[in-house]
């Protein structure tokens, strides 16, 4: 089967079987590992990615329930410059705040993070653990992922 | 599969490698708490989703690999039956007789095979006994059903108690126990069971082997200690050092986890590279990691304690038993940290600690951030807790009168002669947290309690503390004697070669800024060399806390010297001789060699001496609320107060504690691993929970410093101190909120409601249940 996609913003006909995992189309056919595999059954996160705006993860999604819509990856969040990627205001805040350590969790809390900040919901320390309680991260006891996320938000509103 | 691409409305960020990243410049930041400490290094790589991990690797060409494993705790293995309408032409097998050298995972003892040989005996369930490697993922997964093994039955051994095939045991006495209970107002007596705890890094286990064109192995992986998988390539494969080569890929988590199981997984891949002539990929699951890898060992231990009135405990006797599953792994060297650490840090006069570690039918227990540690901290500190309630004294004040002071004696006969922080991160934690007033509402809210019981919900604050050894026990650095080296290269590069790992730690942040502090450098003027065995020379495993204090202290004494050197032949300042100093010299390479602290060296045979080098020190005093209905257990907030020597770097050093803080919490409230006929049950993710961002407490951490002078920059080591004093801490407040002790960790809502309603507890975390003879064996799985 052929399915249309647009990964952060590029257009890609995919020939694959339709019950394919987008995560391994990401990784495997396009090359876009910063998507982790942490589980394959919905319980990590690190596979976190956007499909039209809804935060999924991205190893319970069929290639075929892609078909003609918007995928964003962690590799989307940086913005493109001629001296290379400049880091997106959450990434930098990440960076600041300590909120990657072994970073494997990190793509995928970047994405929930991001779609978080999207809503314009108040970027409390409850709203904010709500919105990454879908992902997982076994090093940094969450806090200054929360305190990361609280910085963009607070960085947005400026 | 074909991909077209089409112009779409913006181009995607596609930078070739991660060096190509601008860094925010530190004007542009203006966001968030200002900090002098630098930004981690490879920071941007990982925040780009650049970083590459072993799976994220590709290899063209490579085959993938599996692992054919028991279903059974013990038996012999009689031989395979291989399904004859399967094209096995398509999959290359490798079983024991394909291993070119020793069947043997190196490490302490040589107990644990590569693969169990037919006629040999399995010893547990998930044990490897043949492995497989097809072209294609479709391939190996048939074949992986069309292999059965053959296997005879053998009664297993699952309760530590009755097994009588001992791994290690240690003794230690300091005074005369039975005198100290004798005149004791108060004696305690009570059995504290605590069961497995997976590390759950978020990258499981992987390794991919490439054969080389000089007939040696080259193994890529996610992995700590790259000198260990070297060591057990080696071996198996019967390789001389320079054709076996073990790099590092970006590693996602290990947390002991990845300490000793990656030469098992390593070797693997390589026996199958060795066969298929192209290099195999052996990427674990989530699954396969749960079920086959090391886990936390679970312990029996039983305390009497005695105590004068006074408050001052007199007498600790203790008897600990590790159950270190069934092959020796490092289990003795966890037994020996555990039993050191039994007493808590508490000067007793009187002192008897009995341990041993035994053999089960059940995977191999190993490394985890701790040590063995937790688990003896987490009886030590519920045995002060309850002699405090006994006396009817606070926690605060029975801890301070009975904590280690300069100049105390620890069970080994160690005196500790400096860097003693126990009664300062205690007063602190209890000042942050306001603990005794805090406990002052929370006993008067329990009184009230008991006359009214349509309250739902109680509240409970609880205090411990933790002392941890720093870096290996005993001998074990000198034993090895690391070698770490820093070189100036012939282009003008000050470069660190070390063999330690980074896993989220800091490592390739704090090792560039220790050099650059020491030679006058900006940290981006300081390079690290790749954790790649034919580059960097064995400076040791990244493991017991002792990278930034050991492999730390040796750089910076090898940054003295090359300072000295450079400075000596130039005239000048480090920073503004070293380029010409390099053009017109050459390369200068300094290769520094650990040599032993000063102190009493330890004796393993009388178990006497300096045990550790130095002692770091850590508080936590944990909030609960403990819905009664239920037994469930919100962790609303920790102080931690951790002593780490000097602090390197805050923001990472904050990180280390609040990430161990949590797992402490995870370990004292929700993580367990269920066993029957000596499978884990939960190896899923759906099924082995570890905390969320929802169920994570506030966490606040205070460093304190009470530097080490063994080595230039002060520094013990941090990761492993917070992991010992969340769990007692926790189960502590619990106490507080409900008036129940719980002896079993984690206290699950089960053992908290049994407690409450004066039921004996649901069965000891971490022992199997046996397998009913009756039933089919193959329906439970």
């Amino acid at each position: 089967m052929s399915y249309q996609v647009t990964v952060n913003g590029v257009d890609f006909e995919i020939q694959a079987p339709g019950m394919r995992r987008l995560l391994d189309v990401l990784r495997e056919e396009l090359g876009l590992t910063g998507t982790k595999e942490g589980c394959g059954e919905g319980e990590c996160g690190a596979c976190t990615v956007l499909l039209d705006g809804e935060v999924v993860d991205a190893c319970l999604v069929p290639i075929c329930q892609a078909d003609g819509r918007d995928v964003r990856t962690v590799e989307g969040l940086a913005s493109a410059s001629a001296d290379g990627p400049i880091l997106s205001p959450l990434q930098d805040a990440f960076l600041h705040a300590g909120g990657a350590q072994c970073g494997i969790c990190t793509p995928g809390m970047l994405v929930a993070g991001q779609a978080f900040i999207d809503t314009g919901a108040e970027a409390t320390d409850a709203a904010i653990r709500e919105a990454i309680a879908g992902n997982l991260c076994r090093c940094t006891g969450y806090t200054k992922i929360v305190e990361a996320i609280a910085m963009a938000a607070a960085e947005g509103l400026t | 599969m074909t991909i077209t691409t089409r112009p779409g409305p913006a181009r995607p960020a596609a930078p070739s490698a991660p060096d190509a990243l601008r860094l925010p410049g530190a004007g542009e930041l203006g966001i968030g708490r200002a900090t002098a400490a630098p930004l981690r290094r490879e920071g941007p790589a990982k925040l780009t989703g650049l970083a590459l991990y072993a799976d994220d690797l590709v290899f063209p060409g490579a085959w993938y690999g599996a692992t054919i494993r028991s279903t059974e705790p013990h038996a012999t293995l009689q031989g395979f039956d291989f399904d004859a309408d399967f094209d096995w032409s398509r999959v290359i097998v490798v079983t024991a007789e394909d291993i070119p050298g020793d069947n043997v995972v190196s490490l302490i003892s040589d107990d644990q095979p590569i693969l169990v040989p037919v006629g040999g005996t399995i010893r547990h369930q998930a044990e490897p006994l043949a492995l497989l490697a097809a072209a294609d993922r479709e391939t190996l997964r048939e074949a992986r059903h069309r292999i059965r093994p053959r296997t005879e039955r053998l009664e297993p051994v699952f309760d530590p108690l009755t097994s009588d095939q001992i791994f290690a045991s240690y003794a230690m006495d300091k005074g005369d126990v039975d005198a100290g209970l004798a005149a004791a107002d108060v004696v305690i007596e009570a059995t504290y069971r605590v069961g497995h705890q997976e590390q759950l890094y978020i990258e499981n286990q992987a390794m991919i082997a490439t054969p080389r064109e000089d007939g040696g192995m080259t193994v890529v992986g996610s992995l700590q200690c790259p000198y260990y998988v070297h060591k057990a390539l080696k071996r198996a494969l019967a390789l001389d050092s320079g054709r076996a080569v073990v790099i590092q890929a970006e590693t996602g988590g290990g947390f002991g986890g990845k300490e000793e199981y990656p030469s098992l997984i390593a070797v693997h891949a390589a026996l199958l590279a060795r066969r298929v002539n192209r290099p195999v990929r052996m990427i674990y699951d989530r699954h396969e990691d749960l079920a086959a890898t090391t886990k936390r060992h679970p312990a029996i231990i039983r305390h009497r304690t005695g105590a004068t009135s006074d408050g001052t405990i007199v007498a600790q006797d203790v008897d600990l038993v590790l159950d270190g599953g069934a092959y020796s792994t490092l289990t003795p060297v966890v037994l020996s940290r555990a039993a050191i650490h039994a007493g808590g840090p508490y000067d007793v006069a009187n002192v008897r600690i009995r341990a041993r570690a035994v053999a089960t039918n059940t995977p191999p227990n190993g490394a985890f951030r701790g040590f063995g540690a937790p688990q003896s901290e987490f009886a030590a500190e519920m045995q002060v807790a309850r002699i405090a309630d006994a006396l009817g004294l606070s926690p605060l004040d029975l801890r301070r009168r009975n904590i280690y002071q300069l100049g105390g004696t620890t069970p080994t006969g160690q005196v500790l002669r400096e860097g003693v922080a126990a009664e300062e991160v205690l007063v602190r934690a209890a000042e942050a947290s306001e603990f005794e007033r805090t406990r002052e509402r929370t006993s008067r809210e329990r009184a009230v309690r008991a006359d009214d019981d349509h309250q739902q919900t109680a509240r409970g604050i609880g205090l411990a503390l933790a002392w941890h050894g720093a870096g290996f026990t005993g001998s074990g650095e000198a034993r090895m004697g690391s070698m770490a080296s820093l070189e100036l290269t012939a282009d003008g590069v000050v470069r660190v070669l070390i063999a330690n790992t980074e896993m989220g730690q800091g490592t390739k942040t704090i090792f560039p800024q220790l050099v650059a502090r020491e030679l006058g450098l900006d940290i981006d003027d300081v390079e690290m060399a790749p954790q790649d065995t034919s580059i960097v020379p064995d400076s040791g495993p990244t493991v017991a806390s002792r990278t930034a204090m050991v492999v730390g202290g040796l750089i910076v004494t090898a940054a003295r010297k090359l300072k000295d050197h450079v400075e000596e032949r130039t005239g000048l300042p480090f920073a503004m001789s070293y380029r010409d100093d390099a053009a017109t010299w050459g390369a200068t390479r300094i290769d520094e060699r650990f040599t032993p602290y000063p102190g009493e060296p330890f004796d393993d045979a009388t178990y006497t001496g300096d045990a550790y080098p130095a002692f770091g020190w850590a508080a936590a005093v944990a909030e609960v609320d403990v819905d009664l209905d239920t037994g469930e257990v919100a962790v609303r907030s920790v102080v931690a107060v951790d002593d780490v020597g000097r602090v390197i770097h805050e923001v990472m050093a904050e990180g280390q504690v609040e990430g161990g803080t949590l797992q402490a919490v995870g370990y004292a409230t929700i993580e367990e691993i269920k066993l029957h006929d000596g499978r884990y049950l939960n190896d899923r993710l759906a099924t082995y929970l570890i905390p969320t961002a929802l169920d994570a407490p506030r966490i606040e951490t205070i460093l304190v410093e009470a530097p080490f002078s063994g080595v230039p920059h002060g520094a013990k080591g941090i990761g492993e101190l917070p992991m010992d004093v969340g769990a007692p801490a926790v189960v502590a407040a619990i106490h507080d909120a409900t008036g129940v002790w719980i002896d079993d960790l984690p206290a699950s809502p089960e053992r908290i409601l049994a407690a409450l309603d004066g039921h004996p507890p649901p069965g000891p975390p971490g022992i199997s249940t046996l397998a009913d003879p009756s039933a089919d064996p193959g329906t439970d799985r």
